[in-house]
């Protein structure tokens, strides 16, 4: 049993029906980890990047070197440190919100890469034009520079969705019981994982092939020259 | 020409690391005068009005655009200070100007490009700046394109837009860098056949970059001859595409005239 849910290991099929409602509770977990995990990366990589943009290099340089160390350590150690490491100096969150949390925080190294590329690709003559018209910096920014980088930004920012959707089960380490985590358990109490861990994958190859189709018709649908705001 | 100029540059050098672009330049521009500017790749054509439309700092000297400084202010002391971005806001204003790529934004309807900067630059209604893109859209002969999408149009309606949206702004002086270019041979005719229209029914300064002599000798007043960031040669066209001084001239414009030498 397993969140109120007692399995059923008459059958195969009353087995498969039995342990559905436990691995969708576990696919409900993993998605909102997902898009907890993916909107701390939205903000805290727009976050970076204009710090990594900024003019001076007392600040743009400790935001790259963050950005740097977040890359090229893998999201294990991040999650250890947050679980681990943060109760010490006296914070501890719920380890779902600490999993999320590292998460985001890997991911922000990825998305503020996106829009730093996504922003220096918009031709310099468009930000020139602007100022040749007096346009003030911020509505140069908001109007002119953003609404081109968001058809490049967005695409990229969709795949990294689907990284993170694929990198929830690391949470299971800090006792989160995403989907996969929900299916190792039922394996471990039933002997039996070839159902439920073929359940978990078949999940994904769906949530992914959504995800990749919602990309796809994206990508058509953003006009390639640009978003004009209202 | 005793006329207080609308454009001076007194000892103006701008520098790329250790590459001095404009060297000491003394250059002056009457108010109506049309001038046009030619010379080698690299001999600061653009560098000029960039400066002009300060989108390029300068490192000495000062310019001056309508007998204000444009690159400094005056402080108390009436001492010359470099100049904060309000400064620089409210001088851009007397300037337009219009690219070799166009630059038109792309992702705004033709009306769009026009009006956006009037009306959150200058605080003109949406039926104002509307009013005044039409009548620059006719004067461009692009009357009935306003609602078309800049990648819709040919390069030289493009450019032909570039022009309205500068003249939006109601500038003093027009920049003009190389505006055919980046054109296919056809639509030259029409982009210059504006500027010209321009030229003889507006009030405006102009200064022009181009390689069109043959245009360059209908419209302006004197063609100044750049050689690596200063003036080597200047005076009317006639003078000086017909029997230039210097021997650097006569070399460029023999190389211009007969491209395929
Ligand atoms: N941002 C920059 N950084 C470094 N060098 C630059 C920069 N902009 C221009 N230059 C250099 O300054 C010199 C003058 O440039 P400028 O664009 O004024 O020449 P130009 O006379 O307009 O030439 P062209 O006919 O090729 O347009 C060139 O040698 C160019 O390489
Ligand atoms: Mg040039």
């Amino acid at each position: 049993m397993l969140f109120g849910y007692a399995w059923d290991t008459s059958g195969f099929w009353p087995f498969v029906i039995s342990i559905m409602p436990i691995l969708l509770i576990g696919l409900w977990v993993t998605l909102k980890a997902t898009v907890i995990g993916f909107a701390i990366a939205l903000v805290l990589g727009l976050l970076l990047a204009a710090l990594k943009a900024a003019p001076t290099r007392l600040i743009a340089w400790p935001a790259r070197a963050i950005t740097e160390f977040i890359r090229d350590t893998p999201l294990l150690i991040q999650l250890f440190f947050l679980f681990y490491v943060l109760p010490d100096f006296g914070l501890t969150l719920p380890a779902f919100m600490t999993g999320a949390l590292a998460l985001g925080l890997q991911y922000s190294a990825y998305t503020s890469e996106v829009y730093r590329a996504g922003l220096e690709a918009v031709p310099r003559g468009q930000r020139e034009a602007a100022r040749a018209l007096s346009m003030a910096p911020g509505r140069t920014f908001t109007h002119i520079i953003l609404p081109q980088a968001i058809p490049r930004i967005i695409p990229a920012l969709g795949n990294y969705l689907v990284s993170i959707m694929k990198d929830v089960p690391v949470l299971s380490v800090v006792t989160v019981l995403e989907m996969l985590n929900v299916a190792r358990i039922i394996g471990d109490r039933t002997f039996n994982y070839l159902v439920p861990l073929t359940i978990v994958g078949i999940l994904y190859l769906l949530l992914t092939l959504i995800a990749a189709w919602g990309i796809r018709w994206l990508d058509t649908h953003l006009p390639s020259h640009g978003v004009a705001l209202k | 020409m005793s006329r207080e100029p609308i454009i001076r540059f007194d000892r103006v050098s701008k520098r790329f690391g250790d590459f001095t672009v404009l060297d000491n330049l003394d250059f002056q521009v009457q108010p109506n005068e049309k001038v046009t500017i030619i010379g080698p790749s690299g001999s600061g054509k653009s560098t000029v009005l960039r400066v002009l439309m300060t989108l390029e700092p300068i490192n000495e000297g000062v310019v001056y655009v309508g007998g204000d400084p444009l690159w400094h202010e005056y402080r108390r002391n009436n001492e010359l200070s470099p100049a904060r971005g309000a400064h620089l806001r409210r001088m851009r204003e007397r300037l337009g100007m219009v690219f070799q790529q166009f630059n038109l934004f792309p992702h705004m309807t033709v009306r769009r490009n026009l009006t956006e900067a009037p009306r959150r630059v200058l605080g003109l209604s949406r039926a104002e700046a509307d009013e005044r893109a039409h009548e620059l859209l006719e004067l461009v002969n692009l009357g009935n394109q306003a609602d078309k999408y800049p990648g819709q149009l040919s390069g030289g309606q493009q450019q032909r837009v570039g022009v309205a949206r500068a003249l939006m702004m109601r500038p003093r002086i027009m920049l003009f860098d190389e505006p055919t270019s980046a054109l296919d041979p056809e639509l030259v005719g029409e982009v210059l056949k504006v500027i010209r229209q321009l030229a003889d029914t507006h009030d405006l300064t102009m200064l022009m970059v181009t390689h069109e002599m043959h245009f360059a000798r209908q419209i302006s007043d004197r063609v100044c001859f750049f050689d690596q960031g200063r003036i080597l040669e200047q005076g009317p066209p006639e003078e000086i595409l017909s029997s230039p001084k210097e021997a650097r001239t006569r070399e460029f414009l023999h190389a211009v005239l007969n491209p395929d030498e």
